[in-house]
């Protein structure tokens, strides 16, 4: 098994609309898929009941090989399961839009090197519009004209749209540099075992 | 001269061990628990870079998520599910390594993680409490600063006894007056939920504050915080009281008498709140919900409302009403129902469950109602037996079963058949989250157990009427039963 890249700093992919509010982590993957003592193998599990519809958008052959999901607002709210931002990593997802996040989630996220994108709700529409349908409705049957590509640049922190018109984003500052920079945030803690113990001296 | 500070500030302050500016802060977390289900890929990062468990002594771990609750005599040769079996052997062999106090399946201490910590007198006031678990934050009502983490952290956790955090922002929550007879902790939580929304904590700590908070017992107290996730907040917590300390006093791990540091903490006078929101207790009533998110709840002398708003919005209550088999303007009451669920670490402790069997005593469960009564923990299994409150379950009609998540998270056999609608008194109404295909109606042990006799959704206030004149209001009261 490859080991899961551990940086991200630009993609250029189309998007997969998965256009729901409250996508929780019961859906990205459900409680009978964290059995495993693993981290890898999980993406078949990614929304595997809503994958039972042969309607559902990852069903949907036009979307095989996209890397980023453009959803609604708090994705990822509910359980703690890091299984979630695996599952999607597995599942070849290396990015998702939202309005917003559940807080668990994006943290799990950004640990896992798939980049939590938050939006405005007017970015989102623009977005929407050109990535997904020229009017912005939300039609997830609808196939999609051509394939068009977002680029999302975590350097410059802008999603750039089919049009090459760009959105900024924020992303706090330290996941951004550990994501840039492939740092792996234990490392980092573990650089402050001096000042830990310290604490541990003051505090019994 | 400080400037005025809130309970999060103070429990913050004590933790912080480094404060970079742009740089999340190292914090350190007194206590870490740990089950079986999010903690295996931790253990093995851990020894994959050759690291062991800083602290054991901070540690306590237990089995609860995919353990089975059938059989008096559970032990672990009665689970017969192989990957549920390895995860919990890896739990048991990860524990025994690093020198881990576990409470194995069967064990007498067993029970779900937020049952026993508070149970065995490790959730003290003022600590930091982590879990790779989302409702950590029950263990707020002991005056902590307690949250759920992803299992990266969790090795994090196990390495350094340190999380890198940015400090949520403080939200108020206010409870004015005092709740009326037959509303309970759990329909304050869902009352908040349906006010400001599955997101509206996000970013936030909840602190609870107010008369209605300050009366409920700490078993209430337990459930709100124990909520405080399904409204996006991963943090929720009470300013311990002379409650608080009574609750802890002569607990097996607790420590003895009561620190002058603990009566300290509460936010001052004049602290400012990033956000407040006030609820007025006395005119809440029972609460049931009707989608597939915590926040679609409403009273259950109440319709399903109608679609509003814009599109997005509509799409989103019709999706969820077509996945629960529902119509707007159905009234709550009389909707049929096929399982009851009481338990889960929202209202699985002795309270919920003395609650619970105030309805059910002297009755029978409707014909072709399944009620499963779970509790939360083996020590609160033992009071309840010891009260005959598992007489009244099994004389009603329902299943008394040994402790774990249960149908909860159904990761351990007990579940409901596709389409199947339960009233649970759990605390999570996604799809699929009580198995493929379930409905679940989110609600406190009085309206579940009112449920469990009338086949069908059901305002418990006209029950406790009847059993309060015979039985002497007080069991029966909003405020849950005394505690162990
Ligand atoms: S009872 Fe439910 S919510 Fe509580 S820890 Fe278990 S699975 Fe999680």
């Amino acid at each position: 098994m490859k080991e899961p890249e551990k940086s991200f700093v630009r993609l250029r992919s189309m998007v997969v609309p998965l256009l729901r509010d409250n996508v929780d982590t019961d859906q990205i993957i459900p409680a009978r898929f964290l059995k495993v003592t693993h981290r890898s193998s999980l993406g078949p599990a990614a929304f595997a009941d809503w994958r039972r519809d042969p309607a559902f958008v990852l069903e949907q052959e036009r979307y095989d090989g996209a890397q980023i999901l453009l959803t609604g607002e708090n994705f990822g709210c509910g359980s703690s399961r890091e299984h979630a931002a695996w599952a999607l990593r597995g599942a070849g997802f290396r990015a998702v839009i939202a309005t917003s996040f559940g807080d668990i989630f994006r943290q799990n996220a950004l640990k896992n090197a798939l980049l939590p994108v938050e939006l405005t709700p007017s970015q989102h529409e623009e977005l929407l519009a050109e990535a997904v349908g020229q009017d912005g409705v939300v039609d997830v049957e609808r196939p999609a004209s051509g394939t068009p590509l977002v680029e999302i640049d975590l350097e410059r922190l802008v999603v750039t749209m089919p049009s090459g018109r760009d959105l900024p984003f924020d992303v706090d500052p330290f996941s951004r540099y550990c994501l840039l920079g492939g740092v792996d945030q234990l490392d980092y803690l573990l650089s402050f075992s001096k000042e830990i113990a310290n604490y541990e001296v003051d505090h019994g | 001269m400080t400037p005025p500070r809130t309970l999060l500030d103070k429990i913050w302050d004590a933790h912080e061990v480094t404060a970079k500016p742009e740089h999340p802060s190292v914090i350190y977390i007194d206590l870490h628990l740990i089950h079986e289900v999010t903690s295996p890929q931790a253990f093995t990062g851990l020894q994959q870079r050759s690291l062991c468990v800083r602290r054991p002594d901070r540690c306590l771990a237990t089995m609860d998520h995919s353990t089975p609750t059938f059989g008096q005599q559970a032990t672990s040769h009665a689970i017969t599910d192989a990957a549920a079996k390895t995860q919990l052997a890896r739990l048991t062999e990860n524990c025994h390594r690093h020198g881990i106090t576990l409470y194995p399946h069967g064990s007498a201490e067993n029970g779900i993680v937020h049952v026993i910590g508070p149970e065995r007198g490790r959730t003290l006031p003022g600590m930091t409490i982590v879990c790779g678990d989302s409702h950590t934050s029950t263990h707020g009502a002991f005056g902590a600063l307690a949250f759920g983490i992803g299992t990266t952290e969790v090795e994090h956790v196990l390495a350094t006894q340190c999380l890198l955090q940015h400090k949520p922002a403080a939200y108020e929550v206010v409870f004015e007056n005092s709740l009326p007879p037959g509303v309970s902790a759990k329909d304050m939580a869902l009352a908040l939920i349906a006010k400001i929304g599955a997101d509206g904590g996000t970013g936030h700590a909840f602190e609870f504050r107010g008369q209605a908070v300050e009366e409920l017992d700490m078993e209430g107290r337990m459930t709100l915080c124990n909520m405080s996730i399904e409204a996006g907040a991963r943090a929720g917590m009470v300013a311990p009281d002379a409650k608080t300390f009574a609750y802890l006093a002569g607990r097996p791990e607790a420590p003895k008498g009561v620190p002058a540091s603990w009566w300290r903490l509460n936010s001052d006078p004049d602290a400012t709140f990033a956000r407040s929101v006030t609820i007025d207790a006395s005119t809440l009533r029972p609460m049931v919900t009707f989608g597939t998110s915590p926040e679609m709840g409403i009273p259950v002398d109440e319709e399903i409302p109608t679609a509003k708003g814009d599109a997005a919005t509509r799409g989103k209550l019709e999706r969820a009403l077509e996945y629960m088999g529902l119509q707007s303007r159905q009234p709550m009451v009389g909707i049929a129902i096929d399982v009851v669920f009481i338990g889960s670490c929202t209202n699985g402790r002795l309270g919920d469950l003395r609650q619970a069997a105030s309805v059910l005593r002297g009755q029978k469960i409707a014909p072709k109602v399944r009620l499963l009564v779970v509790p939360g923990s083996m020590e609160v299994k033992r009071l309840a037996e010891a009260e005959g409150l598992d007489e009244v379950f099994i004389e009603a009609g329902g299943e008394w079963r040994t402790p774990g998540c249960s149908m909860c998270i159904a990761m351990n056999g007990d579940q409901l058949e596709p389409g199947q609608r339960a009233v649970s008194t759990s605390n999570r109404n996604f799809e699929g989250r009580q198995g493929p295909g379930s409905r679940t109606l989110l609600a406190s042990p009085l309206t579940a157990a009112a449920a469990a006799l009338h086949g069908a959704v059901a305002d418990p206030r006209p029950l406790l009427m009847s059993v309060g004149a015979s039985q002497g209001a007080e069991q029966v009261h909003g405020q849950q039963g005394g505690g162990a």
